[in-house]
C-alpha cells in the first residue's frame, strides 16, 4: 500500500508512469508549493511492489509493511 | 520493517531539484546504500558544485562541500586524513569531465580509496543549459544552440571507458536512472562500491545517466523517453571493470 | 630540549612543520622550494602522516582542504606562480574556516619569472591571496631559526583562528644554511581533534558539515566576524624587529632575507657616524603600523624602504602610516637579482647625503 507525502511531491509523474496496476493517478489538488500529486485510486490491487517509491526522486513515497499503516 | 523507506541521510524536506531531475534520485540512492550498510553515521559526502552541489540542501549526514571540480583532490585528503570513514564524491558532469578532469583521473590513477558518483545529465544545469563536455552530438544547449557540433567542440566524453583504462580502479560501472531495472540496478553497484571501499580495496567509479528537463525544454517523462533514444545509445550501460570477479 | 642541525631553510621549516604536528602535506614541485616537498615526502610517513605530490597546485591545496576539513594539521608549499594557482583554495580555505599552512618560498616575476629568489609577491600575500576579500596572517622570517620557529606554532594560530596562516620567504632564505635549534615534537592525540573537525560522526548527534558557500545573511556575518578578528590580530600578533630607532634621523624599512642586507648596512652607516635605524615587520599583515606611524618625524628626515623587487611593493602601507610627514624613498633588485651590501650601502648612503630622490 502506497503511502505518498504529497508534501514532497514534485508531480513528475515517473511513479504513474512505472505502476504495473496502473493504479496511480495525477490528483486534481495541489500541494503547498502548487504541484499536483498523484493518488492511488484502487488500494486493493496494490501489492506494495514499490515500483512507484523506487522511482520517485524524491523519496516522497513508501511503502510500509502490511498492517503497519 | 518497511518495504520501501525514505532513507535518514536526506532530510525530510524537499529537495532543491526540479520536478523529474534525477539527482534527486541518484542522491536517494546514495543515501539508501549508506544506510543499508550501516553507515549513516561513519559517510561523508565530498560535495562539488553545480547542481551536483544542491546536495548541500538537503543532505543530513557530515559532508564537506569543495571547489569546482576539486572533490577527488579533497576526498583524497579527507580520506587519507581518517581512513575509516566512508567517503565519497558526488559530482556532476561539468564539474567532473570538465573542469575536474585532472582531479579526477589523477585520483582514479592513485588508486584513491575512496567512491566516486558521477551524475551524467549532459548539460550544466545549475547556470541554465551551458554545453557540457557529456552534451550529445547535435544536443541543443545554450552555447550550442544549433546542436552540439563535432567540428568545433569535439565528442561526448565517455568518463567510465576512459577511467577503466586505468590500472587502479577496482570497479567502473555505468546505470541509466530512466527505468525501474536502471534504477535498481545502479542501488546495488553503489552498495557494491561502497562495499570495496570499507574493505580497503581502492578506487571505485560510479556513473549515473540523468537528465534535466529544466534545460533539455522537456517534461519529465519526455526525459526519460529521450534518454533511451538518444543517450542510453552512446554511454552505455553496464559495468566497465571489476576486479573482484577475476578474483 | 631542543636539538641543534645545520640545515637548509627549505628542510628546516619541513622539520618544524612534523615537530609542529604537521601530519598531511600535499604540493606540486617548482623551485625553489623542492625540499620541502622532498624532505616530507619520507618525513612524513615515519610519524605516521601521509604525503601526496598532487597532480597540480590546485589539485594540491583541494587536497590540504580535504585533510584539514579533518582536523589534520595539514600543509601545502609553493613558489610564487604555484601561489598563484593555490590562490582559489586559500580562499576556499578562509570560506570554510580551515586552518592550513602555506608556505611561499618566492621567486621573480611576474609570470613563469626567474627560479632565484626575489621579495614580489608582498602585494600578493598581505591583500589578495584570493578572491573574495579575505586575510591570513602572512609571516616573514629572516633566519632559518625565525623560519622554524614561526612553522612551528603556525597551528596555533591557525586552529585558534579557524583561517590558514601564510608564511612568506623567499628563494634566498630556502636554500641557504644556518645553524637550527629544532623544537621537540608536539603530540596530538585524537582526542585533541577539534570539535568542528569531521574526523568521526560516532557519538556525535549533530550534523558535521564544513562549507565555502552560504546564503545572503549568514556570509554577511561571517565576513563581520572576520573583519573582528583582522582587528584582533592588529592588537594581538604585530611582530616587528626595532633597531636604534631612538636618536635616528633615517629609518630604513625592509623584512626578510633584504633586512639582513639592510641591517648591515645600518651598522655600517652607524659606524661611519650616521643616525640610522631599521624597522623590520616579521608580520607583513598585520602590518607594524605602529612602529611606523609613532616615529618622532620632527627628528626622522627621511624613510628608506628596501625590498628585493621592482617596483616596492611595502612602500604604500608604509606611506599610509608616515602620512607625508617626510619624505619616503625605495630602493631595490628585482627579477631574481640579488641586493648585495654595496648596493643597498651606497642607496642609502645617496639619501642621507642629499642625492637620491
Amino acid at each position: 500500500m502506497t503511502v505518498i507525502n504529497d508534501y514532497l511531491c514534485k508531480g513528475c509523474g515517473y511513479c504513474i508512469r512505472f505502476c504495473p496496476k496502473h493504479i496511480l493517478e495525477l490528483g486534481s489538488e495541489r500541494n503547498k508549493r502548487g504541484h499536483f500529486y498523484p493518488v492511488n485510486i484502487d488500494t486493493e490491487a496494490c501489492t506494495s511492489c514499490a515500483i512507484c517509491a523506487t522511482v520517485c526522486p524524491e523519496g516522497a513515497i513508501e511503502i510500509p509493511e502490511k498492517g503497519e499503516n | 520493517m518497511a518495504v520501501y523507506k525514505r532513507p535518514t541521510s536526506i532530510a525530510d524536506a524537499p529537495s532543491g531539484y526540479c520536478p523529474g531531475c534525477l539527482h534527486s534520485l541518484a542522491t536517494k540512492l546514495v543515501a539508501q546504500a549508506i544506510e543499508e550498510l550501516g553507515q549513516a553515521d561513519n559517510s561523508l559526502n565530498i560535495i562539488s558544485v553545480g547542481c551536483s552541489g544542491l546536495n548541500i540542501l538537503y543532505w543530513s549526514g557530515d559532508f564537506l562541500s569543495t571547489a569546482h571540480g576539486r572533490a577527488p583532490a579533497a576526498a583524497t585528503g579527507a580520506k587519507r586524513a581518517n581512513p575509516e570513514r566512508l567517503v565519497f564524491t558526488y559530482q556532476g558532469d561539468g564539474d567532473l569531465a570538465a573542469i575536474g578532469l585532472a582531479e579526477i583521473m589523477s585520483a582514479a590513477n592513485r588508486g584513491e580509496n575512496f567512491t566516486v558518483i558521477f551524475a551524467n545529465n549532459q548539460t550544466y544545469g545549475m547556470t541554465g543549459g551551458q554545453m557540457a563536455p557529456t552534451t550529445l552530438i547535435g544536443q541543443k544547449s545554450t552555447t550550442s544552440i544549433y546542436g552540439r557540433d563535432p567540428k568545433t567542440t569535439g565528442y561526448p566524453l565517455r568518463m567510465c571507458e576512459i577511467i577503466s583504462t586505468l590500472e587502479a580502479p577496482r570497479f567502473v560501472a555505468r546505470y541509466a536512472l530512466n527505468s525501474p531495472k536502471g534504477i535498481m540496478d545502479a542501488k546495488k553497484g553503489i552498495k557494491k562500491a561502497f562495499e570495496m571501499q570499507l574493505a580497503g580495496k581502492g578506487f571505485t567509479f560510479i556513473e549515473l545517466l540523468t537528465n534535466c528537463p529544466t534545460n533539455w525544454h522537456m517534461t519529465p517523462l519526455q526525459t526519460l523517453d529521450y534518454m533511451n533514444t538518444n543517450t542510453i545509445p552512446y554511454f552505455k550501460p553496464g559495468i566497465y571493470k571489476d576486479t573482484e570477479e577475476n578474483a | 630540549m631542543g636539538e641543534k642541525r645545520f640545515m637548509k631553510g627549505n628542510e628546516a621549516i619541513a622539520e618544524a612543520a612534523v615537530r609542529g604536528g604537521c601530519r598531511f602535506f600535499a604540493g606540486y614541485p617548482i623551485t625553489p622550494q623542492n625540499e620541502i616537498p622532498e624532505y616530507l615526502s619520507w618525513r612524513l610517513p615515519e610519524v605516521g602522516g601521509d604525503f601526496v605530490q598532487g597532480e597540480s597546485e590546485v589539485a594540491s591545496i583541494n587536497m590540504v582542504y580535504g585533510a584539514a576539513a579533518m582536523g589534520t594539521r595539514a600543509m601545502t608549499s609553493s613558489s610564487s606562480p604555484g601561489i598563484s594557482l593555490k590562490a582559489e583554495g586559500i580562499s576556499y580555505l578562509a570560506a570554510a574556516m580551515l586552518p592550513a599552512l602555506i608556505v611561499n618560498v618566492s621567486r621573480g616575476g611576474p609570470g613563469l619569472g626567474s627560479i632565484q629568489p626575489a621579495q614580489s609577491d608582498y602585494l600578493q600575500a598581505t591583500k589578495a591571496l584570493g578572491h573574495g576579500g579575505f586575510h591570513t596572517l602572512v609571516f616573514a622570517p629572516n633566519t632559518v631559526q625565525e623560519a622554524v620557529d614561526i612553522v612551528y606554532e603556525s597551528w596555533e594560530y591557525a586552529e585558534r583562528d579557524r583561517n590558514p596562516v601564510f608564511v612568506l620567504i623567499d628563494g634566498c632564505l630556502g636554500n641557504i644554511m644556518e645553524e637550527v635549534d629544532l623544537p621537540e615534537m608536539k603530540e596530538i592525540k585524537p582526542e585533541d581533534l577539534p570539535e568542528w573537525c569531521l574526523s568521526r560522526r560516532n557519538g556525535r548527534d549533530w550534523q558535521g558539515n564544513i562549507t565555502p558557500i552560504y546564503t545572503e545573511p549568514i556570509l554577511e556575518g561571517l565576513n563581520m566576524m572576520a573583519g573582528e578578528m583582522y582587528k584582533q590580530w592588529e592588537e594581538e600578533d604585530v611582530r616587528v624587529e626595532e633597531f636604534m630607532l631612538d636618536d635616528a634621523e633615517y629609518v630604513v624599512i625592509a623584512y626578510g632575507m633584504a633586512s639582513r642586507v639592510a641591517k648591515e648596512a645600518v651598522i655600517k652607516l652607524r659606524e661611519e657616524g650616521h643616525k640610522l635605524g631599521l624597522i623590520r615587520p616579521i608580520t607583513l599583515y598585520p602590518f607594524p603600523k605602529n612602529s611606523i606611524r609613532n616615529l618622532d618625524y620632527s627628528r626622522v628626515k627621511g624613510i628608506i624602504d628596501i625590498e628585493m623587487t621592482i617596483p616596492a611593493q611595502m612602500r604604500d602601507d608604509i606611506e599610509l602610516q608616515v602620512m607625508g610627514r617626510c619624505p619616503v624613498y625605495e630602493y631595490g633588485r628585482s627579477g631574481g637579482c640579488l641586493l648585495d651590501d654595496d648596493g643597498v650601502y651606497e642607496a642609502i648612503k645617496e639619501v642621507i647625503t642629499g642625492g637620491a630622490e
